[in-house]
Protein backbone atom coordinates (compact mmCIF):
# COMPACT_ATOMS: atom_id res chain seq x y z
CA UNK A 1 0.00 0.00 0.00
CA UNK A 2 1.50 3.33 -1.02
CA UNK A 3 1.72 5.89 1.83
CA UNK A 4 0.92 9.56 0.45
CA UNK A 5 3.74 11.41 1.52
CA UNK A 6 1.78 14.96 2.19
CA UNK A 7 4.28 18.17 1.74
CA UNK A 8 4.20 21.48 3.42
CA UNK A 9 5.67 23.02 6.76
CA UNK A 10 3.75 22.21 9.77
CA UNK A 11 2.65 25.02 11.99
CA UNK A 12 1.48 25.41 15.44
CA UNK A 13 -1.97 26.93 16.31
CA UNK A 14 -3.81 27.86 19.08
CA UNK A 15 -7.80 28.12 18.82
CA UNK A 16 -8.09 31.34 20.25
CA UNK A 17 -11.93 30.40 22.41
CA UNK A 18 -11.00 27.15 23.57
CA UNK A 19 -7.74 28.52 25.00
CA UNK A 20 -7.86 29.74 28.66
CA UNK A 21 -4.40 30.52 29.06
CA UNK A 22 -3.37 28.02 31.49
CA UNK A 23 0.38 28.19 29.91
CA UNK A 24 1.44 24.63 29.57
CA UNK A 25 2.44 25.05 25.76
CA UNK A 26 4.66 27.75 26.94
CA UNK A 27 6.15 25.08 29.91
CA UNK A 28 6.08 22.54 27.34
CA UNK A 29 7.29 24.37 24.18
CA UNK A 30 9.33 26.97 25.61
CA UNK A 31 11.06 28.15 22.27
CA UNK A 32 7.53 27.98 20.22
CA UNK A 33 5.16 29.56 22.69
CA UNK A 34 5.93 32.81 24.43
CA UNK A 35 3.76 34.60 26.65
CA UNK A 36 1.54 37.81 26.60
CA UNK A 37 1.26 39.96 29.58
CA UNK A 38 -2.09 38.28 30.60
CA UNK A 39 -1.10 34.98 29.91
CA UNK A 40 -2.11 33.45 27.10
CA UNK A 41 -0.07 32.34 24.30
CA UNK A 42 2.30 34.25 21.48
CA UNK A 43 2.70 31.59 18.63
CA UNK A 44 6.23 31.46 16.59
CA UNK A 45 4.52 32.34 13.35
CA UNK A 46 7.77 31.27 11.18
CA UNK A 47 7.21 27.98 9.75
CA UNK A 48 10.52 27.10 9.11
CA UNK A 49 10.58 26.76 13.17
CA UNK A 50 9.08 23.41 13.20
CA UNK A 51 11.44 21.74 10.81
CA UNK A 52 13.96 21.23 13.88
CA UNK A 53 12.63 17.92 14.90
CA UNK A 54 13.79 18.68 18.92
CA UNK A 55 10.94 21.58 18.36
CA UNK A 56 8.25 19.44 16.39
CA UNK A 57 8.79 17.43 19.21
CA UNK A 58 8.01 19.99 21.73
CA UNK A 59 5.51 21.01 19.67
CA UNK A 60 3.66 17.59 20.12
CA UNK A 61 3.94 17.68 23.81
CA UNK A 62 2.22 21.13 23.69
CA UNK A 63 -0.36 19.91 21.69
CA UNK A 64 -0.97 17.19 23.67
CA UNK A 65 -0.89 18.90 27.22
CA UNK A 66 -3.06 21.80 26.56
CA UNK A 67 -5.47 20.90 29.05
CA UNK A 68 -8.39 23.05 26.85
CA UNK A 69 -7.41 21.12 23.57
CA UNK A 70 -6.39 24.08 22.30
CA UNK A 71 -3.57 23.68 20.06
CA UNK A 72 -3.48 21.61 17.00
CA UNK A 73 -0.66 21.50 14.06
CA UNK A 74 -2.03 22.82 11.01
CA UNK A 75 0.13 21.46 7.40
CA UNK A 76 0.74 25.00 5.74
CA UNK A 77 -0.93 24.99 2.26
CA UNK A 78 -2.48 26.96 -0.40
CA UNK A 79 -5.93 26.22 0.85
CA UNK A 80 -5.62 26.87 4.39
CA UNK A 81 -2.96 29.86 4.03
CA UNK A 82 -5.29 32.87 6.26
CA UNK A 83 -6.52 35.37 4.54
CA UNK B 1 -35.98 52.22 -16.81
CA UNK B 2 -34.09 53.81 -14.53
CA UNK B 3 -30.51 55.97 -15.95
CA UNK B 4 -27.21 54.45 -15.21
CA UNK B 5 -25.91 58.17 -14.22
CA UNK B 6 -29.27 58.86 -12.00
CA UNK B 7 -28.26 58.97 -8.37
CA UNK B 8 -29.96 58.26 -5.88
CA UNK B 9 -30.07 54.55 -6.90
CA UNK B 10 -30.84 52.44 -3.77
CA UNK B 11 -32.32 55.45 -2.18
CA UNK B 12 -35.00 56.35 -5.02
CA UNK B 13 -38.03 57.17 -3.51
CA UNK B 14 -39.36 59.10 -0.43
CA UNK B 15 -37.00 58.18 2.46
CA UNK B 16 -38.51 56.55 5.09
CA UNK B 17 -41.68 55.41 3.30
CA UNK B 18 -41.21 52.14 1.95
CA UNK B 19 -42.48 50.93 -1.36
CA UNK B 20 -44.58 48.99 -2.01
CA UNK B 21 -44.32 45.88 -4.33
CA UNK B 22 -45.96 47.87 -6.96
CA UNK B 23 -44.41 50.91 -6.87
CA UNK B 24 -41.27 48.97 -6.60
CA UNK B 25 -41.77 47.36 -10.39
CA UNK B 26 -42.75 50.76 -11.47
CA UNK B 27 -39.72 52.64 -9.78
CA UNK B 28 -37.46 49.62 -11.08
CA UNK B 29 -39.49 48.80 -14.50
CA UNK B 30 -37.47 46.36 -16.94
CA UNK B 31 -38.19 45.26 -20.29
CA UNK B 32 -36.30 42.12 -19.83
CA UNK B 33 -34.63 40.16 -16.81
CA UNK B 34 -30.92 39.60 -17.79
CA UNK B 35 -30.19 36.24 -19.07
CA UNK B 36 -27.41 35.09 -16.37
CA UNK B 37 -27.33 36.88 -13.24
CA UNK B 38 -23.83 35.08 -12.05
CA UNK B 39 -22.29 36.30 -15.38
CA UNK B 40 -23.26 39.75 -14.87
CA UNK B 41 -22.38 39.93 -10.99
CA UNK B 42 -18.73 38.96 -12.19
CA UNK B 43 -18.77 41.44 -15.34
CA UNK B 44 -20.41 44.19 -12.55
CA UNK B 45 -17.43 44.01 -10.57
CA UNK B 46 -19.32 44.38 -7.62
CA UNK B 47 -17.52 44.08 -3.79
CA UNK B 48 -19.57 43.02 -0.87
CA UNK B 49 -20.72 46.59 1.28
CA UNK B 50 -20.68 44.90 4.96
CA UNK B 51 -17.00 46.20 5.33
CA UNK B 52 -14.47 43.00 4.08
CA UNK B 53 -15.56 44.04 0.56
CA UNK B 54 -15.37 40.67 -0.79
CA UNK B 55 -16.24 40.16 -4.60
CA UNK B 56 -19.63 39.45 -4.84
CA UNK B 57 -19.65 36.68 -7.58
CA UNK B 58 -16.62 35.01 -6.04
CA UNK B 59 -18.73 34.44 -3.14
CA UNK B 60 -21.41 33.32 -5.02
CA UNK B 61 -19.31 30.82 -7.15
CA UNK B 62 -18.01 29.11 -4.02
CA UNK B 63 -21.55 28.71 -2.67
CA UNK B 64 -22.75 27.56 -5.79
CA UNK B 65 -19.96 24.71 -5.52
CA UNK B 66 -21.48 23.55 -2.37
CA UNK B 67 -23.72 20.68 -2.37
CA UNK B 68 -26.93 20.42 -0.66
CA UNK B 69 -31.02 21.06 -1.79
CA UNK B 70 -31.49 23.53 1.00
CA UNK B 71 -28.79 26.42 0.72
CA UNK B 72 -29.98 29.37 2.65
CA UNK B 73 -29.16 33.33 1.70
CA UNK B 74 -28.72 35.72 4.76
CA UNK B 75 -29.39 39.34 4.29
CA UNK B 76 -27.13 40.54 6.60
CA UNK B 77 -29.31 43.95 7.81
CA UNK B 78 -27.40 43.94 11.83
CA UNK B 79 -25.69 47.34 11.07
CA UNK B 80 -23.59 46.15 14.70
CA UNK B 81 -21.92 49.97 13.57
CA UNK B 82 -23.23 52.40 16.10
CA UNK B 83 -22.69 55.54 13.38
CA UNK B 84 -23.77 53.38 10.56
CA UNK B 85 -27.56 53.98 9.76
CA UNK B 86 -27.73 52.99 6.07
CA UNK B 87 -28.96 49.44 5.69
CA UNK B 88 -31.81 50.79 8.04
CA UNK B 89 -32.48 53.96 5.53
CA UNK B 90 -32.89 51.62 2.49
CA UNK B 91 -34.87 48.84 4.39
CA UNK B 92 -37.22 51.79 5.00
CA UNK B 93 -37.61 52.90 1.25
CA UNK B 94 -36.83 49.99 -1.12
CA UNK B 95 -37.26 47.10 0.64
CA UNK B 96 -38.16 45.07 -2.04
CA UNK B 97 -34.74 45.43 -4.05
CA UNK B 98 -33.76 43.76 -0.97
CA UNK B 99 -35.02 40.92 -0.68
CA UNK B 100 -35.51 40.67 -4.50
CA UNK B 101 -31.53 40.85 -4.97
CA UNK B 102 -31.56 37.79 -1.91
CA UNK B 103 -33.62 36.23 -4.50
CA UNK B 104 -31.26 36.62 -7.47
CA UNK B 105 -28.72 35.48 -5.16
CA UNK B 106 -30.86 32.28 -4.13
CA UNK B 107 -31.50 31.63 -7.56
CA UNK B 108 -27.98 31.42 -8.44
CA UNK B 109 -26.24 29.55 -5.46
CA UNK B 110 -30.03 27.67 -6.21
CA UNK B 111 -30.85 28.12 -1.91
CA UNK B 112 -34.51 27.28 -0.79
CA UNK B 113 -34.53 29.73 1.58
CA UNK B 114 -33.94 33.17 2.60
CA UNK B 115 -33.22 34.53 5.99
CA UNK B 116 -33.58 38.38 6.65
CA UNK B 117 -31.10 39.46 9.76
CA UNK B 118 -31.93 42.60 11.44
CA UNK B 119 -31.00 43.73 15.00
CA UNK B 120 -33.95 42.94 17.72
CA UNK B 121 -33.88 46.80 19.01
CA UNK B 122 -34.54 48.01 15.36
CA UNK B 123 -38.06 47.46 15.75
CA UNK B 124 -39.06 50.09 12.52
CA UNK B 125 -36.77 48.27 10.24
CA UNK B 126 -38.26 45.18 11.88
CA UNK B 127 -41.76 45.90 10.55
CA UNK B 128 -40.81 47.16 6.95
CA UNK B 129 -39.53 43.89 6.43
CA UNK B 130 -41.99 42.15 7.82
CA UNK B 131 -44.38 43.73 6.10
CA UNK B 132 -42.66 43.54 2.59
CA UNK B 133 -42.35 39.82 3.03
CA UNK B 134 -45.98 39.42 3.83
CA UNK B 135 -46.91 41.41 0.75
CA UNK B 136 -44.15 39.04 -1.55
CA UNK B 137 -46.38 36.20 -0.13
CA UNK B 138 -49.68 37.41 -0.92
CA UNK B 139 -48.55 38.71 -4.10
CA UNK B 140 -47.75 34.60 -4.91
CA UNK B 141 -44.03 35.34 -5.65
CA UNK B 142 -42.79 31.89 -6.32
CA UNK B 143 -38.75 31.37 -5.17
CA UNK B 144 -37.32 30.72 -1.68
CA UNK B 145 -39.10 30.47 2.03
CA UNK B 146 -37.89 34.23 3.72
CA UNK B 147 -38.07 34.13 7.39
CA UNK B 148 -37.34 37.64 9.55
CA UNK B 149 -34.91 36.63 12.56
CA UNK B 150 -33.95 39.37 15.20
CA UNK B 151 -30.67 38.54 17.09
CA UNK B 152 -29.76 40.88 19.74
CA UNK B 153 -27.77 44.31 18.61
CA UNK B 154 -24.37 43.80 19.50
CA UNK B 155 -21.28 45.02 17.49
CA UNK B 156 -19.85 41.61 16.58
CA UNK B 157 -23.13 40.14 16.38
CA UNK B 158 -23.13 40.97 12.49
CA UNK B 159 -20.09 39.40 11.89
CA UNK B 160 -20.82 36.44 9.84
CA UNK B 161 -19.94 33.68 11.81
CA UNK B 162 -21.40 35.46 15.11
CA UNK B 163 -24.97 36.11 12.78
CA UNK B 164 -25.01 32.27 11.73
CA UNK B 165 -23.97 31.02 15.32
CA UNK B 166 -26.78 33.20 16.58
CA UNK B 167 -28.94 31.41 13.46
CA UNK B 168 -28.18 28.04 14.75
CA UNK B 169 -28.13 28.64 18.30
CA UNK B 170 -28.94 31.61 19.86
CA UNK B 171 -25.46 32.90 20.49
CA UNK B 172 -24.26 35.80 18.65
CA UNK B 173 -20.74 35.05 19.73
CA UNK B 174 -18.20 34.56 16.65
CA UNK B 175 -16.70 31.40 15.67
CA UNK B 176 -12.57 30.07 15.33
CA UNK B 177 -12.20 29.49 11.68
CA UNK B 178 -8.75 28.73 10.88
CA UNK B 179 -9.54 27.97 7.26
CA UNK B 180 -10.50 31.04 5.18
CA UNK B 181 -12.74 31.46 2.71
CA UNK B 182 -14.79 28.84 4.51
CA UNK B 183 -18.39 28.34 3.92
CA UNK B 184 -20.75 27.87 7.18
CA UNK B 185 -23.38 26.35 7.54
CA UNK B 186 -27.35 26.82 9.01
CA UNK B 187 -28.22 22.77 10.44
CA UNK B 188 -26.12 21.49 8.34
CA UNK B 189 -26.77 23.83 5.23
CA UNK B 190 -24.40 26.26 3.34
CA UNK B 191 -25.01 29.44 3.87
CA UNK B 192 -24.35 32.57 1.80
CA UNK B 193 -24.21 35.47 4.32
CA UNK B 194 -24.34 39.32 2.46
CA UNK B 195 -25.39 42.85 3.33
CA UNK B 196 -28.73 44.41 2.87
CA UNK B 197 -27.33 46.82 0.82
CA UNK B 198 -25.11 44.29 -1.48
CA UNK B 199 -28.09 42.36 -1.98
CA UNK B 200 -30.09 45.47 -3.37
CA UNK B 201 -27.08 46.43 -5.47
CA UNK B 202 -27.82 42.45 -7.25
CA UNK B 203 -31.16 43.31 -7.37
CA UNK B 204 -30.11 45.89 -9.53
CA UNK B 205 -27.65 44.32 -11.82
CA UNK B 206 -30.49 41.41 -12.02
CA UNK B 207 -32.72 43.72 -13.59
CA UNK B 208 -30.59 46.55 -15.24
CA UNK B 209 -27.50 44.43 -16.15
CA UNK B 210 -23.40 45.24 -15.11
CA UNK B 211 -22.84 47.96 -18.33
CA UNK B 212 -25.86 49.79 -16.48
CA UNK B 213 -24.07 49.09 -12.79
CA UNK B 214 -20.79 50.18 -14.33
CA UNK B 215 -22.13 53.80 -15.46
CA UNK B 216 -20.99 55.44 -12.11
CA UNK B 217 -18.15 54.95 -10.74
CA UNK B 218 -14.66 54.07 -11.87
CA UNK B 219 -13.30 51.38 -13.28
CA UNK B 220 -11.70 49.20 -10.04
CA UNK B 221 -14.35 50.44 -7.85
CA UNK B 222 -17.57 50.85 -10.26
CA UNK B 223 -21.38 51.64 -9.06
CA UNK B 224 -22.76 53.47 -6.35
CA UNK B 225 -22.31 53.60 -2.75
CA UNK B 226 -24.40 54.57 0.34
CA UNK B 227 -22.42 56.82 3.31
CA UNK B 228 -23.81 57.11 6.96
CA UNK B 229 -22.19 60.50 7.22
CA UNK B 230 -22.02 61.81 10.82
CA UNK B 231 -19.77 63.69 13.59
CA UNK B 232 -19.47 67.70 12.53
CA UNK B 233 -21.86 67.48 10.18
CA UNK B 234 -25.34 69.87 9.68
CA UNK B 235 -27.69 67.04 9.10
CA UNK B 236 -26.26 63.76 10.02
CA UNK B 237 -27.71 61.33 7.32
CA UNK B 238 -27.40 58.16 4.76
CA UNK B 239 -26.46 60.03 1.50
CA UNK B 240 -25.52 57.89 -1.93
CA UNK B 241 -22.78 58.76 -3.98
CA UNK B 242 -20.87 57.32 -7.11
CA UNK B 243 -17.57 55.23 -5.45
CA UNK B 244 -14.69 57.75 -6.83
CA UNK B 245 -16.62 60.63 -5.71
CA UNK B 246 -13.84 63.79 -4.46
CA UNK B 247 -14.55 63.53 -0.28
CA UNK B 248 -14.89 67.61 -0.52
CA UNK B 249 -18.03 66.49 -2.21
CA UNK B 250 -19.11 63.48 -0.45
CA UNK B 251 -18.79 65.89 2.97
CA UNK B 252 -20.82 68.83 1.29
CA UNK B 253 -23.37 66.99 0.18
CA UNK B 254 -24.29 66.11 3.81
CA UNK B 255 -23.79 69.56 5.07
CA UNK B 256 -20.12 68.55 6.72
CA UNK B 257 -17.81 70.75 8.03
CA UNK B 258 -15.48 71.87 5.09
CA UNK B 259 -12.43 72.22 6.65
CA UNK B 260 -11.93 68.88 9.30
CA UNK B 261 -9.39 67.98 11.23
CA UNK B 262 -9.33 64.57 10.44
CA UNK B 263 -12.21 61.31 8.76
CA UNK B 264 -12.68 58.67 10.47
CA UNK B 265 -13.43 55.80 7.34
CA UNK B 266 -14.95 52.12 7.86
CA UNK B 267 -16.35 52.51 11.35
CA UNK B 268 -15.04 52.15 14.80
CA UNK B 269 -12.75 49.17 13.39
CA UNK B 270 -11.69 51.56 10.76
CA UNK B 271 -8.74 54.00 9.78
CA UNK B 272 -8.41 57.92 10.54
CA UNK B 273 -6.87 60.01 8.17
CA UNK B 274 -5.92 63.60 8.47
CA UNK B 275 -8.70 65.86 7.13
CA UNK B 276 -6.63 68.07 4.94
CA UNK B 277 -6.37 65.76 1.92
CA UNK B 278 -10.00 66.54 0.75
CA UNK B 279 -9.40 65.66 -3.12
CA UNK B 280 -8.93 62.45 -2.57
CA UNK B 281 -11.85 60.11 -3.95
CA UNK B 282 -13.92 58.02 -1.94
CA UNK B 283 -12.71 54.55 -3.19
CA UNK B 284 -10.53 51.50 -1.58
CA UNK B 285 -7.93 52.57 -4.21
CA UNK B 286 -7.68 55.96 -3.47
CA UNK B 287 -8.42 55.68 0.49
CA UNK B 288 -5.43 52.51 0.33
CA UNK B 289 -2.11 54.94 0.82
CA UNK B 290 -3.44 55.86 4.01
CA UNK B 291 -4.32 52.28 5.20
CA UNK B 292 -8.36 52.75 5.15
CA UNK B 293 -10.83 51.80 2.80
CA UNK B 294 -14.73 52.40 2.48
CA UNK B 295 -15.86 49.52 5.22
CA UNK B 296 -19.54 49.76 5.28
CA UNK B 297 -19.56 53.22 4.26
CA UNK B 298 -19.43 55.10 8.10
CA UNK B 299 -17.37 58.02 7.63
CA UNK B 300 -17.47 60.00 10.79
CA UNK B 301 -16.13 64.01 10.92
CA UNK B 302 -13.90 65.06 13.46
CA UNK B 303 -14.44 69.11 13.91
CA UNK B 304 -11.22 71.09 15.04
CA UNK B 305 -11.97 72.19 17.81
CA UNK B 306 -12.28 67.77 18.81
CA UNK B 307 -9.71 65.93 20.24
CA UNK B 308 -8.62 62.98 18.29
CA UNK B 309 -6.84 61.56 21.88
CA UNK B 310 -9.64 61.64 23.59
CA UNK B 311 -12.61 60.46 20.60
CA UNK B 312 -10.36 57.48 20.26
CA UNK B 313 -10.45 56.22 23.74
CA UNK B 314 -13.94 56.54 23.57
CA UNK B 315 -14.41 54.69 21.07
CA UNK B 316 -11.72 52.27 22.28
CA UNK B 317 -13.18 52.06 26.00
CA UNK B 318 -16.87 51.06 23.47
CA UNK B 319 -14.66 48.75 21.16
CA UNK B 320 -13.58 46.50 24.57
CA UNK B 321 -16.47 46.47 25.71
CA UNK B 322 -18.39 44.57 23.03
CA UNK B 323 -15.82 42.06 22.98
CA UNK B 324 -17.54 38.73 23.44
CA UNK B 325 -14.83 37.91 26.00
CA UNK B 326 -13.81 34.61 23.91
CA UNK B 327 -10.66 34.91 23.21
CA UNK B 328 -7.68 36.25 25.83
CA UNK B 329 -6.15 38.89 23.56
CA UNK B 330 -9.06 40.67 22.97
CA UNK B 331 -11.01 40.43 26.16
CA UNK B 332 -8.01 41.68 28.38
CA UNK B 333 -5.94 43.10 25.61
CA UNK B 334 -8.60 45.78 24.27
CA UNK B 335 -9.31 47.21 28.41
CA UNK B 336 -5.80 47.93 28.22
CA UNK B 337 -5.45 49.53 25.14
CA UNK B 338 -8.70 51.69 26.79
CA UNK B 339 -6.81 52.59 29.83
CA UNK B 340 -3.64 53.28 28.21
CA UNK B 341 -5.24 55.73 26.21
CA UNK B 342 -7.38 57.12 28.84
CA UNK B 343 -3.85 58.06 30.88
CA UNK B 344 -3.27 60.00 27.65
CA UNK B 345 -6.12 61.26 27.19
CA UNK B 346 -6.28 63.40 30.40
CA UNK B 347 -2.39 63.90 30.39
CA UNK B 348 -1.73 61.76 33.59
CA UNK B 349 1.66 61.13 35.70
CA UNK B 350 1.96 57.90 33.43
CA UNK B 351 0.97 58.70 30.22
CA UNK B 352 4.61 59.12 28.55
CA UNK B 353 4.72 55.11 29.32
CA UNK B 354 1.17 54.49 28.40
CA UNK B 355 2.07 56.00 25.04
CA UNK B 356 4.61 53.43 24.48
CA UNK B 357 2.84 50.82 26.24
CA UNK B 358 0.00 51.23 23.49
CA UNK B 359 1.98 50.64 20.23
CA UNK B 360 3.59 47.44 21.52
CA UNK B 361 0.32 46.60 23.11
CA UNK B 362 -0.95 47.04 19.25
CA UNK B 363 1.17 44.65 18.02
CA UNK B 364 0.92 41.90 20.62
CA UNK B 365 -2.81 42.07 20.31
CA UNK B 366 -3.33 41.84 16.31
CA UNK B 367 -4.46 38.88 14.56
CA UNK B 368 -4.98 36.69 18.08
CA UNK B 369 -8.97 36.66 17.82
CA UNK B 370 -11.40 34.51 16.13
CA UNK B 371 -12.59 37.37 14.64
CA UNK B 372 -11.19 40.79 13.81
CA UNK B 373 -13.05 42.40 16.22
CA UNK B 374 -9.14 43.14 18.19
CA UNK B 375 -7.85 43.65 14.42
CA UNK B 376 -10.07 46.56 13.94
CA UNK B 377 -9.52 48.21 17.28
CA UNK B 378 -5.58 47.69 16.39
CA UNK B 379 -6.23 49.49 13.29
CA UNK B 380 -8.29 52.57 14.96
CA UNK B 381 -5.08 52.79 17.73
CA UNK B 382 -2.83 52.44 15.24
CA UNK B 383 -3.98 54.82 12.63
CA UNK B 384 -4.88 57.63 15.46
CA UNK B 385 -1.26 57.49 16.54
CA UNK B 386 0.05 58.27 12.95
CA UNK B 387 -3.18 61.35 12.46
CA UNK B 388 -2.88 62.61 16.13
CA UNK B 389 0.78 62.30 16.33
CA UNK B 390 1.12 65.39 17.97
CA UNK B 391 -1.51 66.06 20.19
CA UNK B 392 -0.31 62.08 21.55
CA UNK B 393 3.14 63.58 22.01
CA UNK B 394 1.34 66.47 24.13
CA UNK B 395 -1.19 64.83 25.85
CA UNK B 396 2.01 62.47 26.98
CA UNK B 397 4.17 65.18 28.17
CA UNK B 398 0.67 66.46 30.17
CA UNK B 399 -0.27 69.10 27.87
CA UNK B 400 -3.50 68.45 27.11
CA UNK B 401 -5.71 70.30 24.34
CA UNK B 402 -8.20 72.68 24.65
CA UNK B 403 -10.33 70.27 22.42
CA UNK B 404 -10.47 67.35 25.51
CA UNK B 405 -10.70 69.96 28.18
CA UNK B 406 -14.06 71.34 25.95
CA UNK B 407 -14.90 67.81 26.14
CA UNK B 408 -16.36 68.36 22.83
CA UNK B 409 -17.67 64.76 21.75
CA UNK B 410 -17.96 64.45 17.68
CA UNK B 411 -18.36 60.57 17.50
CA UNK B 412 -21.32 59.22 19.00
CA UNK B 413 -20.07 56.87 21.36
CA UNK B 414 -23.40 54.22 22.80
CA UNK B 415 -23.78 53.75 26.56
CA UNK B 416 -21.38 51.41 28.16
CA UNK B 417 -23.45 48.75 29.73
CA UNK B 418 -22.23 46.54 32.32
CA UNK B 419 -20.76 43.16 31.90
CA UNK B 420 -24.31 41.00 33.00
CA UNK B 421 -26.29 43.89 30.83
CA UNK B 422 -25.01 42.56 27.72
CA UNK B 423 -27.58 40.01 25.92
CA UNK B 424 -25.90 37.96 23.73
CA UNK B 425 -28.61 35.34 22.90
Amino acid sequence: MAIKRRSGALILRVDPVLCDGFGHCHELAPDLVTMDEWGYPIIVQDPSALVDPARAKSARLAVRGCPRQALHLERLNESSARQ
Amino acid sequence: MMHADQLPRLLSGAPGVPRSLAEHEAAFSVHSQVPSPLDELEVSGLNGRGGAGFPTARKARLLRAQPGHHKVVVINAMEGEPASHKDASLLATNPHLVLEGAEVLASIISARRVIVAVARNNTAVIAHVTRAVRERERHGRRGPSVDVETPPWRYVAGEESALVHWLNDHKSLPQYRPQRPSVLDVAGHAVLVENAETCAHVALIGRYGAPWYRGLGTDLSPGSTLVSLTGAVERPAVIEVALGTPLRTVLALGGADPNPQALLFGGYGGTWIPGHDLELLYDNESLAPYGASVGAGVLCVLGRSGCGVQETERVVKWMANESARQCGPCAFGLPALGSDLGELSVGSRDAKVALERLAERCGVIVGRGACHHPDGVVRLVRSSLRVFQEDFAAHARGDVCDGSLSRRHFLSVPRLEHEEELVWQ
